[in-house]
């Protein structure tokens, strides 16, 4: 049943990855990446992290992918020119990518860490759950938690000063 | 399911999303792909902290969903000032940088 459940995420998720790569309007790409990131939540679950796949739907699938929609549907989604400034750099690039893959994997399975062929240990039903996570966060790890929170009301800040700033001659 | 699948899995996830970059060139595509390979980072922290038993992972992982957030808002931000500037959205347009 496990397997079952794995393989389907997994497919889920590289299809949903091969589409948002593939799709000539960036408004498929954007749906082909929230049908990976609800595969990726699924595959966080079978890793007993609940915290983190409810996490994911919320703010990823929820609240990020929102924000692109909005973004695409107002720059609108023009397909890219046919134009090529390198030769050959699709083809090139899936080779580079094949070449990548391999590397990543030999360098992670062929290393020394023979835990990697169980399944992990026992953990009890608390492991990843929400309440675990806020312990961790607000008690080993408060100073990441709020340095996190400055980061991102300053990305905060940032965008609307970069998306508002009104120009000479501009309507809106 | 044994931890390596999850951790080949996440490579392959990773290259796609490098090839993404490599061969798309409208910057917002560009931002999907970061997307994907921030994401097969998390899930190799996460399949990494289920083969330790130990949640802090999981913590890290949430940290990384913060930049990836950050680096999303801002990446827009920019996409939305280049379009108010009527400049192309094609990153081999913009290349006044490049010297």
């Amino acid at each position: 049943m496990e397997a079952v459940l794995f393989f389907v995420a997994a497919i889920g998720a590289l299809g949903g990855a091969i589409g948002v790569v593939a799709m000539r309007n960036p408004f498929y790409s954007v749906l082909a990446l929230i049908i990976h990131l609800f595969s990726l939540a699924a595959l966080f679950l079978l890793l007993t992290a609940a915290f983190i796949a409810a996490a994911q739907v919320v703010v990823y699938a929820g609240a990020v992918m929102v924000l692109y929609v909005f973004v695409v549907a107002y720059v609108g989604g023009g397909g890219e020119s046919a134009w090529e400034p390198i030769p050959g750099q699709r083809f090139l690039a899936p080779l580079l990518g094949i070449a990548l893959f391999v590397e990543l994997s030999i360098a992670v399975l062929s290393s020394a860490l023979l835990a990697l062929e169980t399944e992990g240990p026992d953990v009890g039903s608390g492991f990843g759950n929400p309440a675990a996570i806020g312990h961790l966060l607000l008690e080993k790890f408060l100073v990441p938690f709020e340095a996190s929170s400055i980061l991102l009301m300053l990305a905060a800040v940032g965008a609307i000063v970069l998306a508002n700033r009104k120009r000479e001659g501009e309507a809106a | 399911m044994n931890i390596s699948w999850y951790i080949v899995l996440s490579s392959l996830l990773f290259a796609t999303g490098a090839v993404g970059i490599l061969i798309r060139r409208s910057p917002m595509v560009i931002l999907l792909c970061l997307e994907l390979m921030l994401n097969a980072g998390n899930l190799a922290l996460v399949a990494f902290s289920r083969m330790v038993g130990n949640q802090e992972g999981q913590v890290f992982a949430l940290v990384v969903m913060v930049v990836a957030a950050c680096e999303v808002v801002v990446g827009l931000g920019l996409i939305v000032a280049i379009f108010r500037r009527k400049l192309p959205l094609d990153v081999d347009d913009l290349r006044t940088l490049r010297g």
